[in-house]
């Protein structure tokens, strides 16, 4: 074999090798169905266009996408974090409007804070459900999932809180370096969690909580720490990205607000490569993942894709990006050469599962 | 040995929490009044199934009928379907379990409905839609459907148009903002709309998505919008919702709303009446969600076994926005 031909292997053998070409092929579909559709011009001091609405709306969904990451590599999964969303975004909504001057940034700060303050609570609530209480993630995070959204209307009192506040705004639409502050923020926080668990240890604990929870604490790692830990940084991405969806729109909608984000953070992940049986995880898979959803949400409406037909065109390319990612799919389509090898054995063992 | 008992009584513990949890979570997403079979006292229950609290508009609709049922001494037994059918279906047979007197409810969706409707007519029980019709071929399922006549709506929307573009000479491109794909207000408002502006040629429909009613939807839809079309003269939003995010979607493109792009809106919220009044909407064709009083008196009516009409509408107007800034001061929702 020709190094050439083991590049090319190497590459296409890449985990995130079709999320890429899946995420291409979208774009270029916009492009011929609409020149203009990469263009970026300048517009009131920042960059205007397509592409930047994509990355203001993704922005949400990656940090949600971080968080679920890192539950899902422990095994877990967070089905809260919409509804934590809504929360966080209409604490701070109702306290902005509760202040005399809405453009003070001491009032938006404090509601920061609270909305931050009162997702660390939940997410805490939902830690030590999963890792104390031992109770299946999938459902300790349903509780939240249903009744967060009650809660979040019982801040609302049901209606919609409309805000005027300059800064909070900001959170949402404001630009910085003519990018929207809102992707900063987002690759803020993936920096971080980035740089917490690939440069220390952290990570691969992780991985290895999610690999044998109870071999792992045999080994001398505190497992059920680790599996609280995580559920408590998904709260916060999730509140978060609540302000970034309120701020959008200068209103905090209980309903509406982060409604099936959790949907769209799972499919991410996994788009990203990240197993849902836990072990592995990749943050960079997981943006990636999250820009190809939102990608596929703004090709329906850039190419006036009637909403009769929508659900099914998103669903076509989500399954078509699934299949051709897997190695087994791939192998069997595959023209010539031996197979290419299974996936790793231990991701399709069944677990034991340890209640912490 | 003694571990493993251990790791049982562990387990079970697990189970009965899990189960306990469980059982509360679920209980506070009904927000149902699971009470005990009414008591005959003489007084009067209904059992409304409410679509959900997706907008300031249902939660004025709620409060109308919470408010006017404890005024004329009705027992109102409410459940909140969060947007789903299945919620609603389960309500729905709740309530007949219960024996209720009369079942009120505004369907999330048009369709599916004639095994419950069915159900509740062979239990005797008569049930009144409220502002959302369904599409039941039996119309015996039901006794009344009280609400607005979104057909109307959309096309005195249309007609407004029809009426302000009729000196324009050449072609006018309208966008479209649907409400939440299948339910009755986004089929009737986008059907009588397009009666309307059939009668100008020059009116053009030239884009239309679903932006789910919500502001969120409604933005995000305008902006790809805005992109795609570099003009366009007018936007109709299926509800003011829509309007008011499409509103920061177009003032983001640098244009102005109300003069660059002509918006017309349908329900008259307080947030979209403000939006009129200060000349950024042009046009809002009213949706009253105060049908309260009219449904107690229909339930009262319908239990006394008095014939009523299939069909009631609800009184409602349009808004220009000289009519919002005086209508504005005692809006109360």
């Amino acid at each position: 074999m020709s190094t050439s031909k083991v590049r090319w292997a190497a590459v296409t053998g890449h985990s995130l090798f079709w999320p890429v070409v899946a995420l291409l092929a979208l774009l270029t579909a916009n492009t011929i169905y609409r020149p203009g559709f990469l263009s970026v011009e300048m517009k009131d001091g920042h960059l205007y266009g397509s592409l930047i609405d994509i990355l203001r709306l993704a922005a949400p969904l990656i940090l949600v996408g971080l968080g679920m990451t890192l539950v899902i590599a422990t095994g877990g999964i967070d089905l809260s974090v919409g509804s934590m969303c809504a929360i966080s975004g209409a604490i701070a909504c109702l306290h902005i409007s509760q202040q005399p001057d809405q453009n003070a940034l001491g009032g938006v700060l404090v509601a920061l804070a609270l909305g931050v303050g009162l997702s660390l609570v939940l997410g805490a609530w939902n830690g030590a459900l999963v890792s104390i209480i031992g109770i299946q993630p999938i459902i300790a995070t349903l509780i939240l999932m249903v009744a967060g959204r009650g809660l979040a209307q019982l801040i609302t009192e049901g209606q919609i809180i409309t805000i005027n506040s300059e800064p909070y705004k900001a959170v949402g639409v404001g630009y910085l370096l003519t990018l929207p502050i809102s992707i900063f923020i987002a690759v803020g926080v993936a920096l971080v969690v980035a740089a917490v668990t690939r440069r220390t240890a952290l990570g691969m604990i992780i991985e290895s909580v999610g690999g044998n929870a109870e071999a792992s604490r045999l080994a001398g790692i505190r497992s059920a720490r680790i599996t609280f830990l995580v559920y408590v940084i998904s709260a916060v991405c999730a509140g978060i990205a609540g302000f970034m969806v309120t701020a959008n729109v200068s209103s905090a909608d209980g309903n509406a607000a982060g409604l099936w984000i959790e949907l769209d953070a799972i499919l991410a992940v996994v788009i990203g490569g990240t197993s849902l049986a836990g072990g592995r995880f990749s943050l960079g898979g997981t943006i990636l993942g999250a820009l190809l959803i939102q990608t596929l949400t703004t090709t329906v409406y850039a190419m006036n894709i009637s909403p009769q037909t929508a659900l099914l065109f998103k669903a076509v390319v989500v399954i078509a990006v699934c299949l051709i990612q897997a190695p087994a799919f791939r192998a069997k389509f595959a023209r010539r050469g031996p197979a290419a090898p299974a996936a790793p054995l231990a991701a399709d063992q069944p677990k034991e599962q340890v209640p912490a | 040995m003694l571990t493993m008992g251990k790791a049982i009584t562990r387990r079970r513990a697990v189970a009965v929490l899990t189960a306990t949890l469980l059982a509360t979570g679920l209980a506070a997403c009904g927000n149902s009044d699971t009470g005990e079979t009414p008591a005959d006292d003489g007084k009067l229950t209904l059992g409304f199934s409410q679509v959900g609290a997706e907008s300031g508009w249902r939660t004025a609709n709620t409060n109308s009928i919470k408010e006017s049922a404890a005024a004329a001494g009705i027992e109102l037994k409410f459940d909140d379907a969060q947007g789903k059918q299945e919620n609603q279906i389960t309500a729905i047979r709740n309530y007949i379990q219960q024996k209720v007197d009369v079942i009120a409810f505004s369907p999330v969706v048009e369709s599916g409905w004639d095994t419950v409707l069915k159900e509740a007519k062979d239990a005797g029980i008569p049930v009144i839609l409220t502002d959302r019709a369904v599409d039941s071929a039996d119309k015996s399922l039901y006794k009344t459907f009280i609400g607005s006549d979104f057909v109307k709506e959309g096309k005195l929307s249309g007609e407004w148009l029809v009426n302000e573009t009729k000196s324009a000479t050449g072609t006018v491109n309208i966008v479209e903002l649907q409400g939440t794909t299948g339910s009755a207000p986004a089929n009737d408002r986008k059907k009588g709309f397009g009666e309307a502006i059939a009668a100008n040629p020059n009116l053009k429909i030239i884009a239309s998505q679903t932006g789910e009613f919500t502001r969120a939807g409604g933005k995000a839809v305008m902006e790809q919008f805005l992109k795609a079309n570099p003009k366009i003269d007018v936007l109709f939003a299926h509800n003011d919702d829509m309007g008011l995010g499409a509103l920061e979607a177009i003032t983001a493109a640098g244009k102005v709303p109300g003069k660059d792009i002509k918006i017309i809106t349908i329900d008259a919220v307080k947030d979209g009446m403000q939006a009129l009044a200060d000349g950024k909407f042009n046009f809002i064709a009213e949706c009253s969600p105060l049908l309260g009083p009219q449904l107690m008196d229909l339930a009262k009516k319908v239990k006394a076994g008095e014939t009523i009409p299939q069909r009631i509408l609800t009184e409602e107007t349009t808004f220009t926005p000289e009519q919002a800034k005086a209508a504005l001061p005692n809006r109360k929702y």
